[in-house]
């Protein structure tokens, strides 16, 4: 008959309408700036540079290699290499970014830049209210705004960023054990040499590469290029005593 | 009937009538002694769906003519694909129909495993099901609200159907991080797994979903003036709809057996139990109704897939991310979208990129046979027309 | 104290009166009534507005506006004030004079209308005997503003909307009117005060004798009201602006100030048809039961007001729009043949003086009118649910 169907749609609607007052389910809206809605763990926004401890200028991890610059399909990542090299948390030298730009206004958060990165450097924050007066310079990040510290990354992504720290503490165990190792195998071979000749320049290089920070295991390296790499990093170094046999001699 | 001489001007004959010299330079004449009138709907028309125009010819309310235009939305998606490599068009293929990225995803990941002939694990085909069943739901709650919007239901049936779409989009944003920009299957597979806690909830929405379409068929399918307005309009016939290569739900509502997750039983699908609605009449009413049957079925491979899922990896462990470089071919990869046939035709040289890189979007073949809809039919119709193509412009244009 | 309540705006206006000088008295009294009227329903057009689209947005499981004011009913001053402070585009090619004027050649109309509601006992503006006549003469004249406004424009969208609305308006004048002219015959009178008395209840009866409770009234008062919407252009009449068709109809190209005065003539519009439904059907001001009758007059009457606004709000939350020859095969083949039927048989429920012959009578006669009209009206087009059937199987539901 006719009308009928009008009748039940408004049999609906009115459901609706009185559900709405008492059943959340009907009622998904939020008022935004005073509620919020809980960020899922996957949530991606724009990348950001994670650093180990406080400081991004010692801690950043990533090492210049460009891959992400290559790969991100509508090309917002800029980098300058550095010209020189700081030891990475494994202590191998490394270089850094000098210049680490991404323009957001291109960035298409498609997360790319974080899968093909081998160094866990490159993550995606979660922070959505970028919202800037400043069209062209607001909206193009430095490597500053960008670093943001591991613990934010831990705190974003907390099951990511649990397997990421295991697995670096894992490398960095490895690398301990096997710079011991090594360290070990050149003792043996510094004590088969003749001993005295060679002091003066073990214990330089020992010097120039002391421990930064909280970052164990140091490797051998010639002693001026290490000491131009790390010219902030003086203040941080622990002035430990020589840990390598070979001063010892 | 309008004649016409050489000039294209009008007249000519002994027998015209007077009145028709009245008409102002570059009026036209219906012929009976009125004029035409031509209105340009769009770019800028509330229910283009986008930025889409329709060049329509109106002898009074009753469309002569109409010519869509479209390609206001260009991104050069194409050229930018074989100018990147294979992973970097991934991303790109979330924006051609930014409703369903994730079929979008599944289809082109579809071509480029055929070209390389990559392995996909079980748990992965899982997921690439479960998303795409979940795509096509939200792909049709809205398309059914937008058709009402078009016919001037006050957005209600548009904000039911939102309010569904926005829990099936929260489960996107968890497993992949984004709402609508998904970018989340790889060659071989797909990028992560389901975070823990994933399936149980989508399963939940899966199991309210049904009171929804319930509550949906009760406000609108029944209703008489919803009927009226659809029941007979925009008729497509068989023959046509197969010869414009029409696919997806248009094409089934002219009753078309033709359904590609059944014709080519890609995936995993021939492991599920659904059935196929198909439609007798091809008008307006059918192409809504199929699409409220399809997602029942939508849900019931939902229901077998959660529970059959199994564990595993979700990605082939010889797909390479980057350096990517199949050997040199062809391969055509496609998937049953919700808007119709998704098809990615590749050639590979060998090198990072593609050689040629190929779209075959469902939403612009579907709107060729537009005009053949509309004529004859009112202004009014024309956009209930359109709402039942269901296109997205950021596929028509690419 | 009941009755003072009740006389309470009554007794305000003597007391007005009396203080001035008897030759400016009648004008006092008419500027005062008028200024009532119009800053009443005007807070009402803000407040509807404002409950509209809460309203509806409820509907859509939505919260609406709640920034403004408290629970965001401050929305009307803040959109009234943003419509008077847009800048006032009339395009180069348009009649500028006939652009102007027709705002408020809607409006004024419209506003006429309100003189002979009558709002509460002895509280209406203009006293006539041929109430009815004038609210429909005043009401029809609206159909020339907005065909000013559609051809003034010279939009081709806005000369549809104006198309439209025309067909449209016209088309329904004659439901509208007719289903009116029962209640006519019944009370023996055009005027809306003499209509309201008429249906009061009388000494010793408890129940009112609105012409809602009959049969013939009953049909009258729903094509009253299907009228209503479509001559206020509401959902789903909408089609002279018919949104997603048209874009705004025909005051596509009115903005600022203009624009919200064609909004307020819709809304004033739609309080003046409710207005006279409820005089004509729902008794006016009167009580339904007489026990009921110690609660004051005007709140009678604009509780009903209030109620039909809230079936219009409910009805535009509801549902798609017609098609224009749809719209006028309703106009002319469903309600206009009803309209008809129901002069006869108020006349016959006359003779029988009502009572239970009566419903014996009208009730199966109206009822199969509905229900055979209702058939024609949909059974030539084939309108109904249909049943599908799916690949490699049999019909299925």
């Amino acid at each position: 008959m006719l009308g009928v169907g009008i009748i039940k749609g408004l049999a609906e609607t009115g459901r609706n309408f009185i559900g709405s007052y008492f059943d959340r389910d009907r009622l998904v809206t939020v008022e935004y700036p005073e509620q919020r809605v809980p960020l899922r763990e996957n949530f991606r926004q724009f990348p950001f540079l994670v650093h180990d401890g406080q400081d991004a200028a010692i801690g950043l991890r990533c090492v210049a290699c460009q891959i992400c610059e290559k790969e991100c399909p509508p090309q917002c990542i800029y980098i300058e290499k550095s010209k020189d090299k700081k030891p990475d948390h494994l202590g191998k030298p490394q270089f850094f970014p000098a210049v680490f730009n991404i323009d957001i206004s291109v960035c298409m958060s498609c997360q790319i830049c974080v899968e093909v990165c081998p160094f866990d450097a490159i993550k995606m924050d979660q922070d959505f209210e970028l919202s800037t007066a400043d069209r062209f310079g607001g909206l193009l990040l430095g490597k500053t705004q960008l670093a943001r510290p591991n613990t934010h990354f831990q705190r974003i992504h907390p099951r990511e960023a649990a397997e990421i720290d295991t697995r670096r503490a894992d490398e960095r165990q490895k690398a301990e054990a096997k710079a011991k190792a090594d360290a070990e195998a050149k003792a043996k071979a510094a004590a088969a040499a003749a001993a005295g000749t060679a002091a003066a320049t073990t214990t330089a290089a020992v010097d120039a590469a002391k421990p930064v920070g909280a970052r164990p295991a140091p490797t051998t390296v010639p002693g001026p290029a290490s000491a131009r790499a790390l010219p902030g990093a003086g203040a941080g170094t622990v002035p430990a005593a020589p840990s390598e046999p070979g001063g010892q001699v | 009937m309008l004649t016409l001489d050489a000039d294209g001007k009008q007249g000519g004959g002994g027998g015209v009538d007077r009145r028709f010299e009245v008409l102002p330079a570059g009026v036209e004449s219906n012929g009976e002694g009125g004029s035409l009138l031509e209105i340009s709907m769009g770019p800028q028309h509330p229910s283009t769906h986008g930025v889409f125009r329709m060049d329509v010819v109106l002898d009074g309310e009753t469309v002569v003519r109409l010519k869509p235009v479209f390609g206001y939305l260009h991104r050069n998606h194409e050229k930018i694909a074989e100018n990147a490599s294979y992973l970097a068009a991934m991303p790109y293929t979330d924006r051609l129909d930014y409703f369903c990225s994730l079929t979008n995803n599944w289809a082109y990941a579809l071509a480029v495993e055929k070209l390389a002939g990559l392995q996909v694990p079980e748990r992965a085909e899982f997921l690439r099901v479960i998303t795409a069943e979940l795509t096509r739901l939200q792909n049709h709650v809205c398309l059914a609200g937008f058709l009402m919007q078009d016919m001037g239901a006050s957005g209600t049936p548009l904000m039911y159907g939102f309010r569904e779409r926005e829990k099936i989009l929260d489960l996107f944003e968890s497993l992949t991080g984004a709402r609508m920009m998904c970018n989340y299957m790889r060659f071989g597979g797909c990028r992560t797994d389901a975070p823990p806690g994933w399936l149980e909830e989508a399963r939940g929405v899966v199991d309210r979903f049904p009171r929804f379409l319930d509550e949906f068929e009760n406000l609108l399918s029944g209703n008489e003036i919803m009927m009226a307005r659809t029941q007979g309009v925009g008729v497509l016939t068989r023959e046509l709809a197969v010869s414009a290569s029409v696919t997806g739900p248009v094409l089934r509502a002219c009753g078309v057996d033709y359904d590609l997750r059944k014709v080519d039983g890609y995936g995993i699908y021939p492991r599920f139990h659904f059935r196929v609605p198909l439609g007798d009449h091809g008008d307006t009413y059918d192409r809504y109704m199929i699409r409220i049957l399809e997602m029942r079925e939508s849900l019931a491979i939902l229901r077998q897939a959660l529970d059959q899922i199994p564990e595993g990896p979700v990605i082939d462990p010889k797909a390479k991310l980057r350096g990517f470089r199949p050997k040199p071919g062809e391969a055509y990869g496609r998937i049953e979208a919700p808007k119709g046939e998704l098809g990615f035709y590749l050639i590979s040289d060998g090198t990072a990129n593609p050689y040629r890189y190929r779209v075959r979007p469902p939403s612009l073949i579907n709107l060729t046979v537009l005009e053949d809809l509309c004529l004859g039919h009112n202004v009014a119709d024309t956009v209930t027309i359109l709402g039942s193509i269901d296109i997205v412009l950021g596929e028509v244009d690419r | 104290m009941a009755a003072n309540v009740d006389q309470i705006f009554v007794h305000l206006m003597q007391m007005m009166v009396d203080r001035v000088p008897d030759a400016v008295a009648p004008w006092v009294r008419a500027a005062v009534g008028v200024g009532a009227v119009l800053g009443l329903f005007g807070l009402l057009f803000g407040l509807t507005t404002v409950c509209e689209r809460k309203g509806i947005a409820r509907m859509q499981n939505r919260l609406g506006p709640n920034r403004v004011g408290p629970f965001g009913f401050l929305q009307f001053a803040a959109d009234g004030i943003k419509s008077l402070t847009k800048e006032d585009v009339v395009p180069r090619s348009a009649d500028r004079v006939v652009h102007y004027l027709a705002p408020l050649a809607l409006l004024t109309p419209v506003v006429l209308t309100f003189l002979v509601l009558p709002f509460g006992r002895n509280m209406v503006l203009m006293h006539v005997d041929t109430g009815l006549l004038f609210f429909f003469a005043a009401g029809a004249s609206t159909e020339l503003a907005v065909f000013m406004a559609g051809w003034s424009s010279r939009n081709k969208y806005s000369l549809l909307g104006a198309m439209r609305a025309i067909a449209q308006m016209i088309s329904y004048e004659l439901p509208f009117i007719l289903s009116t002219v029962g209640v006519v015959m019944i009370a023996g009178t055009l005027s809306t005060v003499g209509i309201v008395e008429s249906q009061a209840a009388r000494p010793g009866e408890w129940l009112a004798r609105w012409n809602l409770f009959t049969p013939w009234g009953l049909a009258a008062f729903l094509l009253f009201l299907i009228a209503a919407f479509a001559e206020a252009n509401r959902s789903p009449f909408d089609l002279p602006e018919g949104e997603s068709e048209i874009v705004a109809g025909y005051f596509i190209e009115y903005s600022g100030f203009k624009f919200a005065l064609f909004f307020m003539a819709e809304y004033l519009g739609m309080f003046a048809s409710s207005g006279m439904a409820v005089t004509l059907f729902l008794g006016g001001w009167t009580a339904p039961v007489a026990a009921l009758d110690w609660i004051p007059s005007w709140l009678w009457f604009f509780g009903k007001l209030l109620a039909l606004i809230a079936l219009f709000i409910w009805v535009r939350g509801t549902t798609p729009r017609l098609r224009m020859d749809q719209l006028m095969d309703f106009a002319w083949k469903f309600m206009l043949p009803l309209a008809l039927l129901i002069l006869p048989v108020v006349a016959v429920w006359h003779y029988l003086g009502g009572g239970w012959r009566g419903w014996l009578f009208c009730t199966p006669v109206l009822a199969a009118a509905y229900v055979l009209l209702g058939r024609a009206l949909v059974g030539r087009r084939r309108i109904q649910r249909r049943v599908y059937r799916y690949a490699g199987e049999g019909v299925a539901s």
